[in-house]
């Protein structure tokens, strides 16, 4: 489904990732984990086509695909999704209008009928439960004035409502209680199928308890260093991000 | 800027031709308020931006143009061409003129509770003059505004509202002024006078309408006497034509306890000026000036705020909000006056501008003149451009480029539409707005 190929990218001539390689088939978990400025948000906020960082190196294909041609508004369509670290605040945009339009815009791609306002309420008012979210929220405008974890719960809720075939939750976990973990980690193990594939990005391990990954990879500056299964990540918990980097340089040493 | 030639001749020769027609009129009155105007006009001329008060807005262009004086020609507009493009509400008694003059067969009074007065100025000039005496052309500065002087000495037509002592008026009041300027460039000079006694209530709108593609300039005057204890919304909304020019003052008188409220919505015209002027004139009178502007293409808006407060605890308060595209040009400027014994003021400004353009341009100044020792004041004013985080956010879920643009478009404009009370007018603007985005129509439902 995704298949990233020597990724570099930069920020104001600046490079952060650094070569990343992954390939992420339907059906599959991957959790990318790494350190503060590692890169994780930027590798996200590239494959949903934000236009701040500039693609220097490599390729990525979505379903055979050049993703990084495409609009970010086409990536949606086409079943990209990113849960953002940090949900935007939209004073003055109704989120129920919001959440309409964007399911409306991917059923349209999609060859399905619109949905009007009574259709989409019902829709959406299933998916709330999932979330456990308050249905006045969406009579709200867009994240305005919503908490932390209220925002991230809004993230799985829209995740929940356009059914992405591949989506990036970038540290949906972070700041949350463990209640609102369990949420969050709820969305994501429902939306798993065969013909999904998800990418977590997180920070520590405690969503692995909830969320079993197929792979884990660590990202240190902008770069793969370790590959595993979900072991992976409980040997990361143990050692640390810096055991990692000294295996990765060990690695590096030999192959030279 | 060079001395152009201006047609201030056309205006003073003219004026000698309306003094003959009108001097035999019952408003016997109005003659020398007529001679005092054009002669204080002969002596200001048309500003120029060496003028503090027009600085960023050249009204050059209005200066140079020979307009003729409008003619009657209230058949040509077709009531049914006006209902759609004036958004006429069959319910609200209305007085529509056409190119300055009342047009009987567009216009439906209906019947009026409480002794309420809906007429034609000129009606009412020639058979009731003591009517007007009172407040026609007391309070619209013509001393120093050159466009007011105009109007002050060219009037004929326009409204005349009469609010009785503690009566309130349900519907709205809709004042429509139509121009049609197929037949070359005319000027014609609206003047309404809006009297609301003590303890009344009303709402009374304004629609400026052009029909057609000609050049034509509309410089009209509003006289708005806001009593005791009374309460006046009053909206202009300006739908002048593409190559039109509109001058216009809405002077509000307040006394005691009043509350008045002006929302400005200008969509349409080439050049547009809106001076709002309100004088708080009672101790605990309330105002509250609302604006929004839609400035495309070459057009250029300009909103020219001042708010006198003469008397202690009064309160103001002025909301503007411009969006501008293409080459739009937008000015705004807030004078706030607290007067010696008007302590306890409490005044605030909004000024909040969305530039989507890169060859737009925004002059927006507050213009603070405070004499007062114990005054709450503040104001603030932004140009911003549609937020790239919010763009991306949206985008992300699926919403086009344009759909996204709209939508945040919407989300700025429709503040100040929300402020808007009358729900049909409401509609139709927040309609308007559709239109005027872009993909516009796929937001209908944003609400
Ligand atoms: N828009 C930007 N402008 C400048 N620098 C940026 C920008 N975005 C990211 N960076 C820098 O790039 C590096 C990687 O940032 P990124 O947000 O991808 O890290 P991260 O792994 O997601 O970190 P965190 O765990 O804190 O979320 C950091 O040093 C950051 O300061
Ligand atoms: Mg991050």
């Amino acid at each position: 489904m995704l298949e990233i190929r020597n990724l570099h990218a930069s920020v104001e001539g600046h490079e952060i990732l650094k070569g990343v390689d992954l390939t992420v088939n339907a059906g599959e978990l991957h959790s990318i984990m790494g350190p503060n400025g590692s890169g994780k948000s930027t590798l996200a906020q590239v494959l949903a086509g934000r236009d701040t960082y500039e693609v220097t190196q490599g390729e990525v294909l979505y379903e055979g695909r050049n993703l990084l041609e495409m609009a970010p508004d086409e990536r949606a369509r086409a079943g990209v999704f990113m849960a953002f670290q940090y949900p935007v605040e939209i004073p003055g945009v109704n989120t129920a209008y919001f959440l309409r339009a964007a399911l409306n815009a991917i059923r349209k791609h999609r060859g399905l009928e619109e949905l009007d306002a009574a259709d989409f309420l019902d829709w959406v008012k299933d998916k709330m439960k999932l979330v456990d979210m308050d249905e006045r929220l969406l009579n709200r405008s867009i994240n305005e004035g919503f908490s932390g974890g209220e925002k991230k719960r809004g993230e799985i809720l829209q995740m929940a409502v356009l059914e992405p075939k591949l989506a990036i939750m970038d540290e949906t976990d972070s700041g949350l209680d463990i209640d609102a973990l369990k949420i969050v980690a709820k969305g994501v193990n429902t939306l798993r199928s065969a013909d999904r594939a998800i990418i977590v990005i997180t920070h520590y391990q405690r969503i692995l308890d909830y969320i079993v990954p197929d792979f884990v990879h660590v990202l240190v500056d902008g770069r793969i260093v370790r590959s595993g299964g979900k072991e992976l990540a409980i040997e990361l918990e143990e050692k640390g991000y810096a055991g990692m980097e000294q295996k990765n340089a060990a690695t590096e040493s030999i192959a030279s | 800027m060079l001395q152009v030639a201006q047609k201030t001749d056309d205006y003073l020769s003219r004026f000698a031709q309306v003094e003959a027609r009108l001097a035999g009129d019952g408003a016997a009155f109005l003659l020398p308020i007529r001679k005092k105007a054009i002669e204080r006009f002969a002596e200001l001329g048309f500003p120029t931006t060496r003028d503090e008060d027009w600085r960023f807005t050249n009204v050059g262009p209005i200066a140079r143009t020979a307009f003729g004086a409008a003619t009657r020609d209230g058949e040509a507009v077709e009531a049914q061409q006006l209902a759609t493009s004036a958004l006429l509400q069959a319910d609200w008694p209305r007085l529509v003129f056409v190119n300055g003059h009342v047009a009987p067969q567009l216009s439906s009074v209906g019947k009026l509770p409480g002794g309420v007065r809906l007429e034609s100025l000129a009606a009412v000039a020639h058979a009731d003059p003591e009517a007007l005496q009172q407040h026609l052309a007391r309070h619209a500065d013509y001393q120093d505004h050159p466009f007011t002087a105009l109007n002050t000495a060219f009037m004929e037509d326009g409204a005349y509202v009469h609010i009785p002592k503690g009566v309130y008026l349900e519907q709205p009041i809709h004042l429509v002024f139509v121009s049609t300027a197929d037949a070359g460039p005319v000027v014609s000079h609206p003047r309404n006078l809006i009297v609301a006694e003590t303890g009344s209530q009303a709402t009374i709108i304004e629609t400026y309408l052009g029909l057609g593609d000609g050049v034509y300039f509309t410089n009209a005057v509003t006289e708005i006497i806001v009593g005791e204890n009374a309460v006046i919304d009053h909206y202009k909304v300006g739908r002048e034509a593409q190559q039109a020019y509109h001058v216009g003052t809405t002077q509000i008188h307040q006394d005691r306890s009043s509350n008045a409220s002006s929302h400005a919505v200008t969509i349409g015209g080439a050049l547009v000026r809106n001076d709002i002027n309100t004088v708080l004139d009672g101790e605990g009178a309330q105002c509250t000036l609302n604006g929004l502007y839609l400035v495309s293409g070459r057009q250029h808006v300009d909103n020219h705020l001042r708010v006198e407060h003469a008397k202690p605890h009064c309160d103001s308060r002025e909301f503007f909000k411009g969006v501008l595209d293409g080459h739009g040009k937008a000015v705004f400027t807030g004078r706030i006056i607290v007067r010696k014994d008007a302590q306890k003021t409490d005044a605030k400004q909004t000024n909040m501008n969305l530039l989507l353009s890169d060859h737009a341009q925004v002059d927006t100044k507050p213009q603070l003149e405070i004499f007062a020792n114990d005054v709450k004041c503040t104001h603030g004013a932004t140009i911003g451009q549609i937020d790239e985080n919010a763009m991306f956010y949206l985008r992300s879920r699926g919403l086009s480029e344009p759909a996204s643009r709209g939508l945040l478009v919407y989300a700025f404009a429709s503040e100040a539409i929300d402020r808007i009370q009358p729900q049909l007018l409401r509609a139709q603007l927040r309609q308007t707005l559709f239109d005027w985005l872009p993909e516009g129509h796929r937001l209908q439902d944003a609400r």
